[in-house]
């Protein structure tokens, strides 16, 4: 009796948000679902098309470079990220009481809303004057032109996102001081290298955190639109004088749906990153139960 | 007493708007989209219009025009009065529907498109049917950088772009690049956007009643602006140190001799007259390849959405912001406001003739600045001789499909016939698309 009632609470609660995920979400995605198989515009009634939004995916070269455009962003950047990331959480962890102050520091540049970050990337990232190549030259190198040669977009974007790290940093760090100090102590009077404890200590005590990041950054990469987007489609009606090398695969959905008014071929488009996401989520869900380690489990 | 907890429900629903009528639903209440009050080219019209009818709520939703926004709202019925966008757009929206004949309106309110830019009114008149007024018209010239040209031995007055040949030479000897670096651009074709404009020049419309993208004389005017740019540091270079440019400053690219010679929109005399007024430049009409005039037109028009609430009442609005007389009015408010700040009146370029002769014969006050008193002869000179791409239902498909194509020579991807002949393909395909597959 006390579990029913408790379960009826428990719905009451979660109700707001099951009526938002049903008329925001799911009703929406429904909606988008059945306009995949139409020819929509917006303006006049849809028009039943069958799957040939779906086929002409297939055969469309602009949804096959942003795939590419979208997937190789995805395989720079998560890496990267979760590197970086991890470098930086060791080193906060040394920091010792100056710690507070450096999360601050590493965490402040997430806060940037991402157009401004944009623009000021546009400066810094400029192979004529930006500061990158400026600094790249006190080394003896000669910068690429990051944001006008189509082979160096992509990497100066992957530059450009591990501004962000911070983020990323701080919940290593929070994993990091979670795995037990005596294991280390083992460890050393095992006369186990750094490297080893790293490797045999430290990266499975973390392994659940990085399996976070490496999902959440993954779909967030997968999906990545409003930087590539302000930097190089915003200002501009048509195609960016750079061609497509940034164009990600939510930007030509969006020039798609509001662009050309292709609502139907938009929504098909829409569904395909969603079964991609969809496919590579379930991989790396398949692939943590070998490389995963929890502490309630073990 | 029990049913209390249901009263803040019912307000919050309400205030959340899903009861009671909009502001739009509202008589007397006129809104736009797409119009900001940046200058007082804008207040100034207004408040002409406000004066004549203080009874209105005219309600102007500042920003730029937002495609998204006006389609979705037309789309839920839900639309603003009247939208203010860029000419290319409207032929894409009469063909779908989106915006209404403004045939009776015009007639009702005496206001004759034969007294507009010709151009311009092409812009606006699809299949027949004139769906929106002219406002503003811009055209493009030749921007020459005078002191950069005479230390390389080249009298600005014979600088033309009538021969192909000989620019691509002087383009050369003006250009200087060094280590992969752009040191200086000889001569800016402006490509990709100005793409309608070469192919122009060597004969060839871009757009006709069907695109003609892979026209050989298309083909040609894209190989040789390509090649112009190519042959300046690549166009990787050369766009990069074009970003570097402080256009709207003081030490814009001709002060600074960044730039030799370019073709430019008209709006940028102005720029150079109220920010570097002693900049030493020759402004000169583009030519074609047989030596006349040629410029390219654009500018915004005022349009009525389908299902807008106050269709005339938004008509009088637009009558009354393109009459002469009103542009006249702004046109003053404009040089008043510039003169306090020291600064000259450049002039308003409008597309209704009336307006424009008399703004430029009883307003027009260029405070002896030699790029606005040189400039705007030639200016005035070549709006009525120039072209426009007519409207089309796919229109920024097309102008992707061509841009698109001409980048991809710029980088080397494609040779031009094969690029010209791609984005011909995509063109047709845009506009069966249209047509609903």
């Amino acid at each position: 009796m006390t579990s029913a009632r408790e379960a009826r609470a428990g719905w009451l609660f979660v109700l707001p948000w099951v009526f938002g995920f049903l008329l925001l979400t799911a009703g929406p995605m429904l909606y988008s679902l059945y306009l995949s198989f139409t020819h929509y515009d917006l303006l006049k009634p849809a028009r039943f098309t069958g799957l040939t939004n779906y086929r002409e995916i297939l055969t469309d070269d602009r949804a096959a470079t942003a795939l590419w455009n979208t997937v190789f962003f995805t395989l720079l950047h998560v890496p990267l990220q979760i590197v970086l990331a991890l470098g930086l959480a060791s080193l906060l962890r040394r920091a010792g009481r100056s710690a507070g102050f450096f999360r601050t520091v590493l965490f402040l540049p997430t806060m940037t809303p991402p157009v401004a970050l944009a623009a000021l990337f546009l400066l810094l990232l400029n192979g004529q004057n930006g500061a990158i190549n400026a600094v790249l030259g006190w080394f003896g190198f000669t910068g690429p032109q990051w944001t006008t040669d189509p082979a160096w977009i992509k990497p100066g974007l992957v530059l450009m996102s591990l501004w962000t790290v911070g983020s990323t940093a701080v919940l290593y760090l929070a994993a990091l001081t979670r795995v037990p100090g005596e294991r280390y102590e083992a460890a050393r009077l095992d006369g186990a290298s750094p490297w080893r404890q790293f490797w045999h200590i430290t990266l499975p005590g973390i392994s659940g955190t990085i399996y976070f990041t490496l999902i959440v950054n993954t779909i967030a990469s997968l999906q990545v639109f409003t930087e590539a987007y302000t930097m190089f489609f915003g200002a501009r009606p048509s195609t960016p004088a750079e061609g497509d090398a940034a164009l990600f695969y939510v930007i030509y959905l969006f020039q798609e749906a509001f662009g050309s008014l292709r609502m139907g071929y938009a929504s098909a488009l829409a569904w395909v990153l969603f079964v991609v996401i969809a496919a590579i989520t379930a991989l790396q869900v398949r692939l943590s139960r070998d490389y995963v380690h929890y502490e309630d489990r073990s | 007493m029990t049913r209390w907890p249901l009263l803040p429900v019912v307000l919050l629903v309400a205030g959340c708007g899903g009861l009671g009528p909009s502001a739009a639903d509202r008589p007397n209440t006129l809104t736009t989209m797409g119009f900001g009050l940046p200058d007082e080219h804008a207040t100034a019209r207004v408040a002409v219009f406000r004066e004549k009818r203080p009874e209105v709520d005219l309600r102007i939703n500042e920003g730029v025009f937002d495609e998204q926004q006006f389609l979705s709202s037309v789309a839920a019925g839900d639309p603003p009065d009247l939208v203010y966008a860029d000419r290319r757009k409207l032929g894409g929206y009469a063909a779908r529907g989106a915006v209404q004949d403004l045939g009776s309106c015009l007639e009702r309110h005496d206001v004759d498109l034969a007294g507009y830019r010709e151009a311009a009114v092409r812009q606006v008149t699809y299949d027949g049917t004139v769906y929106g007024v002219p406002d503003f018209f811009t055209v493009r010239v030749l921007i020459l950088n005078n002191p950069v040209l005479r230390e390389n031995g080249v009298d600005p007055a014979t600088m033309s772009t009538t021969d192909w040949t000989a620019l691509a030479e002087v383009s050369a000897k003006l250009a200087r690049a060094q280590d992969g670096r752009v040191q200086r651009i000889g001569f800016d074709p402006r490509v990709p956007e100005f793409v309608a404009m070469w192919a122009k020049a060597n004969g060839a419309d871009l757009l006709g009643d069907e695109p003609h993208l892979d026209d050989p004389r298309v083909v040609e005017a894209v190989r040789y602006t390509t090649d112009l740019v190519r042959a300046q540091g690549g166009w990787a270079a050369f766009k990069a140190f074009r970003d570097t440019f402080d256009s709207f400053g003081a030490k814009n690219e001709l002060v600074s001799g960044q730039v030799a010679a370019m073709a430019m929109d008209s709006w940028y005399v102005n720029t150079l007259a109220a920010n570097s007024p002693d900049v030493d430049v020759t402004v000169a009409p583009l030519t074609d390849r047989q030596g006349r005039p040629l410029t390219e037109a654009g500018g915004q028009a005022w349009a009525i959405p389908k299902g807008a609430r106050h269709p005339e009442l938004a008509c009088e609005l637009i009558a009354t912001m393109t009459a002469a007389d009103t542009w006249v009015t702004a046109a003053k408010a404009r040089r008043d406001a510039l003169a306090k700040k020291g600064k000259p009146y450049s002039g308003t370029f409008t597309a209704n003739r009336a307006a424009d002769e008399r703004i430029f014969a009883e307003v027009y006050d260029p405070r002896g600045i030699r790029v606005l008193e040189q400039g705007v002869q030639v200016l005035q000179s070549v709006q009525d001789k120039a072209f426009a791409l007519p409207p089309s239902p796919a229109a920024s498909d097309l102008v992707r499909s061509w841009e698109a194509a001409v980048s991809r020579v710029l980088f080397g991807q494609q040779t031009p016939q094969e690029s010209m002949a791609q984005a011909q393909r995509e063109a047709d395909r845009a506009l069966t698309r249209v047509g609903g597959r």
